[in-house]
């Protein structure tokens, strides 16, 4: 077995070789026979694979199909949640909806940012003075994260108006915002701090030995490493802010949401929320592939560098 | 330096029945050290001995339990005393090199001079690119500490300390996590400190290294400095029955 192996690799050497050898750098090396046995292996194994893949995949989705279609309410469910009509009818709206979740998606994103680094920071500090500051800063986190977002959403959005302050907003896009903001800068806050103590004492110590203060190591030491570590989560939260501004429809405003309920409660038909709801899945898509990304990329590099 | 009547002159650091404690466990007793200006002074002794701890009190990165300290003449261990400006007065190297991994080689030089002691930048620099071209590092200065050998981090971990001009330098088992064949540059550059002059304290397992470079040797054990003298004395004629033992160990272990 081995002779006939040997011999069709000298084969394999003289006519192909010309073309096809990787690597085939300036030290003149050339693969060896036992290389290229493995890769025409390697190939065919994954030729197999792909064909495999794509064969249940099929038949996964055949199935899946012929359950849903020979579902009792079938033709009903249809009409009701898939009529290509009221599609057609609600996604201009919906998409002009939607241009109100971007921009609160924008504004909200960079007030929680803010507000949530403030607060990390304010946990962090240290000495006596900031007592009532860290104090605070730890009651603001635990409340906003323990209490639903909805009933955030109502208490501000509803109750703020009820009380008929002078000079106070009523508006419930401003309102709606102001309440995502400040759940979600709890959330983005607890990243940041568990960022800011990922960062080895060990930095800390070397900072402080160069004669850095406190201030100075957080700002120019371990806050970027704090940050930098925190990308994938925080981009993360961001696409959960994104889809939570649907429910700033709960104030009546009218975004995209709101566009779809619209219609719904004039047709009783529910094909509106499918849209919106396809339409939200497709905004958040390329933030999710963008966070694959950052993350897949960061842990290439831990990988080759090794931090420390 | 060439003015040899210095080593005489007041002490650069003075540790007096220094204690340290964590928790339960004691670490340092009752230490006692005095170090001369442009002297060297190695601590030896076991793993856990207390030789790291003592050189982070030095550097007030610990607070003292009992005891005092003195640098230049100045107790630092009095609690009215700006520790930020203390350190600044003390350059530190430690065993893992402790750079910043987000900043190129230049940057962490870099810093302190430029943040603490508000050296214009290009001075900073300047003076950063000529430290690194004395220790062999002259084409690194934009590359990131982990594209660097073990042997590269630590030597621009010296040049860290250096850059800001120390009247002390701690060294803290600085070889320790090097291969074999990395140690032999860093301990060259602690040589070439030791002519130039600079104060240093360093806790070592390098034995041969501490009896070359080391004016004074202090062999720590049980918290305290049971030991001391120049290197001849530690190593030639040790006086106590512990710290024989311990170089028995080391000469057997092949490492003096």
């Amino acid at each position: 077995m081995t002779v006939a192996k040997d011999e069709s690799g000298q084969e394999g050497k003289h006519t192909g070789g010309k073309d096809d050898i990787p690597h085939g750098g300036a030290d003149g090396y050339v693969p060896s026979q036992r290389r290229l046995e493995r890769e025409r292996h390697r190939r065919a194994r994954a030729r197999r694979a792909t064909a495999i893949a794509a064969l249940s995949t099929l038949v996964t989705g055949v199935v899946l199909y012929l359950i849903v279609v020979n579902a009792p309410g079938w033709p009903r469910t249809k009409e009701t949640f898939f009529s290509g009509g009221y599609a057609r009818e609600a996604l201009p709206k919906v998409l002009e909806g939607l241009w109100l979740n971007v921009r609160l998606l924008l504004v909200c994103g960079a007030a929680v940012l803010v507000l949530g680094m403030l607060i990390a920071v304010a946990r962090t500090l240290r000495g006596p003075v900031f007592f009532p500051l860290r104090v605070l800063a730890a009651a603001y986190t635990d409340f906003f994260r323990g209490l639903p977002l909805i009933i955030n959403l109502m208490i501000v959005v509803l109750g703020v108006p009820a009380l008929r302050l002078q000079g106070v907003t009523v508006d419930p896009v401003l309102l709606g915002g102001t309440a995502l903001t400040l759940t979600y800068s709890a959330y983005v806050a607890e990243v940041f701090r568990a960022g800011i103590e990922s960062v080895h004492p060990s930095q800390r110590a070397a900072a402080r030995s160069l004669g850095l203060t406190n201030r100075q190591t957080l700002r120019h030491v371990v806050l970027p490493q704090a940050v930098r570590r925190q990308v994938p989560p925080l981009l993360n939260d961001l696409v959960s802010l994104q889809k939570d501004t649907g429910l700033v429809s709960i104030g009546g405003a009218v975004d995209a949401v709101r566009a779809a309920d619209i219609i719904v409660g004039r047709s009783l038909n529910y094909t509106p929320y499918i849209v919106a709801g396809l339409v939200f899945v497709a905004l958040t898509i390329p933030m999710t592939r963008f966070t694959d990304w950052v993350t897949a990329r960061m842990d290439r590099q831990r990988a080759q560098g090794g931090s420390i | 330096m060439s003015d040899a009547s210095a080593t005489g002159g007041s002490p650069v650091l003075r540790m007096e029945s220094v204690r340290k404690a964590f928790g339960g466990t004691v670490v340092l007793r009752d230490v006692d050290l005095e170090v001369a200006p442009h002297t060297v002074t190695a601590l030896i002794g076991a793993s856990g001995s207390g030789k790291s701890t003592l050189l982070r009190c030095a550097n007030l990165l610990e607070d003292i339990d009992d005891g005092a300290i003195w640098l230049d003449g100045e107790e630092i261990t009095d609690p009215r005393v700006d520790q930020d400006v203390v350190r600044r007065r003390v350059g530190v190297v430690f065993q893992a090199y402790n750079l910043f991994p987000h900043m190129t080689v230049l940057q962490n030089i870099t810093l302190a001079p430029r943040r603490v002691h508000g050296v214009p930048r290009a001075e900073a620099e300047a003076r950063a690119r000529d430290l690194l071209e004395r220790l062999g590092l002259g084409d690194r200065h934009d590359a990131y500490p982990d594209r660097l050998s073990g042997g590269q981090q630590q030597r621009v971990a010296i040049v860290r300390a250096l850059a800001v001009r120390p009247r002390l330098l701690l060294l803290d088992e600085i070889t320790a996590a090097l291969d074999p064949e990395l140690v032999g540059e860093v301990l060259a550059v602690v040589r070439d400190l030791k002519d130039d002059g600079m104060t240093m304290v360093l806790a070592t397992h390098e034995m041969g290294f501490a009896r070359d470079v080391a004016d004074q040797v202090c062999f720590l054990d049980g918290g305290v400095v049971l030991e001391r003298g120049t290197a001849e004395q530690v190593f030639g004629e040790p006086q106590q029955e512990r710290t024989r033992r311990f170089l028995r160990r080391i000469v057997e272990a092949g490492r003096l």
